[in-house]
């Protein structure tokens, strides 16, 4: 029997969506930096505009230079195509008003990115969306959670910032005994440590200014499409199965049956509210994809290193990471992360005679090597004690409710040598531990 | 457009326009296992020039009712029936792979009818390797990926798609994940056991189009020659470096040949 031959991961990392630029010959991806592109004659300007004709019009609704990002990302993530915009906020946003409008409903994880959790729950309620959020452990209280005006579920791969595992496969299957889709923000794994379309999920997105990128130099975000959820079957996306008065009665899941979603989010979301990704990011951002592979296979040795040292310092009281026995979702995270869990993590600094808020600052300010600021997914490692920043206004009881100690770290560990970063946290921690 | 053809709901592409019987009628024959949206730039493009379009769901397939049919000869026939229900005179066929011999059959049954035949990716006969058809039958997911890595050329296989943001590779394997079981497995069939290719093509009377891609393993060209030879008055267009997917792989060029062929 024959066997499929398809192109492997890390070719595609490389090459997906692009070609020698049959022009020049330049075989880097070129910057197309030109707001709007020449018709031919009338009839190929008409038939652009009506979807006659496949290319470009203007760079807000689709560019080259964003066209290979758009399909590279969507080759390693299995998908039918995808939507470069300006932030992961963007394609979190761009995906909820392309299916959703007001009066309807999102089931999502409690364990939420802040910024998602601030459009979704106090954004969005302004525009007539409503969320319920959940234990993204609780496959009940999801189930208890969905309403008959429910239109979308949501989670993280992994949750923020206690890595929780989201249970794809139970979640996705959830959803489609409601004939609704679930949406997925893949950015703490990146396709390279799990493919959610495979486990179940519709949509994907990514904040790519995280490990996608690497070099921390770029805002971006990618919404992928799986390509497989049935709108038309579903029922109750009117915006993909009805026509649509907005582009000459068009019905989306009529002209693409495997990618009317990313239709209506081009045709109607990125030509109106216009979060376009800029060609020059898009050229960023496929820069740090093509070493993906080799990126994020050291952040997760890096990682287990780390892990391994924290797990056994005496000032470190608890250290959550998926990979550990004592994680609640370490069965889960065997089956769904078997690369790995990625770079990102917390753990907890034991309280001494001074507070954990203050060790954890003290901590913080000791550090040589990882960079104090809030991001993730760099080349080189960063670090954040919610406590004295993000959450610094928080009263404990508050933070101990949200998961977040008042000794809690969160770390991403980049690329650099393990024994360096070990032993800038090791000073680090005897730093802290001095009373 | 929702059309009734016997007691199964059929869905056609229409482009979003009504029938407009003053005008030519253009007929999109989809492949295995595939729907009516492999045609979705060259239909809307005909449907907004003048034509009516016509890109049916043959039946079990894509929003159509109903169950694959089993022969050539049937979807032939299905698709004589569907023009009589709609009262469309004359037509213009346009198949692809499994839907370009059903063209030919087609055309050849109604000479007065068919005006125009353009045949894409066609190979008469159209032999289906036992490999397949067996992957096809007892192995689905297997089929889909052996489809997919034959049915685009060496660098599409990594992308370049000219619809921007669309991975070509991922749309044809979802494509083909959407049928439901047997339905491949029955097309393929379809396909192996027409017979009666070469001999239909030689009652074709109207002007014929081959396209051929210069890289299709699933139809190579040289297995257009004997359908060529046979068709009254034929023109062949070559793609150069296309796959058999060559609707989404090449679609500017296979409207610019449709175009000319239609003029």
């Amino acid at each position: 029997m024959p066997k499929p031959k398809t192109p492997h991961f890390d070719t595609l990392a490389l090459h997906a969506g692009a070609r020698p630029d049959p022009a020049t010959g330049a075989r880097a991806t070129p910057i197309y930096q030109s707001s709007s592109f020449v018709f031919t004659d009338s009839d190929h300007a008409a038939s652009l505009f009506n979807m006659e004709r496949a290319g470009h019009v203007y760079s807000r609704i689709s560019n080259p230079t964003c066209a290979v990002l758009e399909e590279r990302i969507s080759a390693l993530e299995g998908g039918v195509g995808a939507i470069a915009v300006a932030s992961g906020q963007a394609a979190l946003h761009l995906a909820i008003v392309s299916l959703l409008g007001a009066g309807e409903h999102i089931v999502a994880s409690r364990a939420l990115y802040g910024g998602s959790h601030n459009l979704l729950g106090y954004t969005l309620p302004r525009f007539g969306v409503q969320t319920t959020f959940v234990d993204t452990r609780d496959l009940d209280a999801w189930r208890a959670a969905i309403r008959p005006n429910t239109r979308l579920l949501f989670g993280e791969t992994l949750g923020n910032p206690g890595l929780e595992v989201l249970d794809i496969p139970r979640i996705a299957a959830l959803a489609h005994e409601h004939a609704l889709p679930l949406l997925v923000d893949s950015t703490f794994t990146t396709p390279y440590l799990m493919r959610p379309f495979e486990h179940g999920a519709d949509l994907v997105y990514h904040s790519a200014t995280k490990f996608l990128s690497g070099h921390g130099v770029v805002i971006g975000g990618l919404l992928v499409d799986g390509g497989s959820f049935d709108w038309q079957r579903s029922g109750k996306f009117p915006t993909l199965t009805e026509p649509y008065v907005g582009f000459h009665d068009m019905v989306f899941a009529e002209e693409s049956s495997t990618a009317a979603f990313l239709l209506r989010a081009r045709r109607e979301g990125i030509r109106d509210f216009g979060a376009c990704m800029a060609p020059f990011t898009a050229f960023q951002i496929l820069q740090g994809i093509e070493t993906l592979p080799l990126r994020m296979a050291r952040h997760v040795e890096n990682t287990r290193a780390i892990v391994a040292f924290l797990n056994a310092h005496p000032l470190v009281e608890a250290v959550g990471y998926p990979e550990l026995p004592e994680h609640p979702d370490h069965a889960l995270a065997a089956r769904l992360l078997p690369l790995g869990c990625g770079g990102v993590f917390s753990f907890s600094i034991r309280a001494g005679d001074s507070n954990a808020r203050q060790r954890g600052r003290r901590f913080i300010e000791s550090l040589k090597l990882f960079s104090h600021l809030a991001n993730v997914g760099d080349a080189k490692s960063l670090v954040i004690h919610p406590a004295s920043t993000t959450h610094f206004r928080v009263p404990a009881a508050e933070l101990e409710a949200a998961g977040i100690g008042e000794g809690m770290v969160r770390l991403s560990v980049g690329l650099e040598n393990a024994g360096d970063l070990i032993e800038d946290l090791s000073r680090a921690l005897h730093a802290a531990g001095k009373e | 457009m929702k059309i009734p053809l016997s007691g199964c709901q059929v869905y056609a592409y229409t482009g979003s326009r009504s029938i407009d019987r003053r005008q030519p009628t253009v007929v999109f024959l989809h492949g295995a296992a595939n729907d009516h949206s492999v045609w979705t730039l060259q239909s809307r493009y005909f449907a907004h020039h003048g034509y009516n379009v016509l890109a049916p769901d043959l039946p079990g397939h894509g929003l159509s009712g109903g169950q694959p049919l089993a022969s050539i000869g049937e979807i032939a026939d299905w698709t004589r029936r569907l023009l009589d229900e709609l009262g469309i005179a004359n037509v213009v066929l346009v198949g692809h792979s499994m839907g370009s011999l059903a063209a030919l059959e087609a055309a050849a049954r109604e000479p007065s009818r068919v005006q125009r035949l353009a045949m894409l990716g066609a190979a008469v006969p159209m032999q289906v390797s036992d490999a397949l058809l067996a992957a096809a039958h007892d192995d689905e997911a297997l089929a889909h990926a052996l489809i997919v890595g034959w049915s685009f050329s060496a660098p599409s296989q990594l992308g370049g798609n000219t619809q921007p943001g669309l991975w070509m590779i991922g749309n044809g394997l979802r494509l083909l994940q959407r049928s439901a079981p047997g339905v491949l497995h029955t097309d393929l069939r379809a396909c192996h056991d027409y017979s009666g290719g070469l001999d239909a093509a030689i009652r074709v009377t109207c002007p014929a189009l081959l396209i051929a891609g210069g890289a299709d393993v699933m139809a190579p060209k040289r297995r257009t020659r004997a359908v060529a030879e046979r068709l009254a008055q034929v023109r062949v267009v070559d793609v150069p470096d296309c796959g058999h997917s060559m609707m989404s792989e090449a679609p500017d060029a296979v409207l610019d040949a449709l175009r000319d062929f239609l003029r």
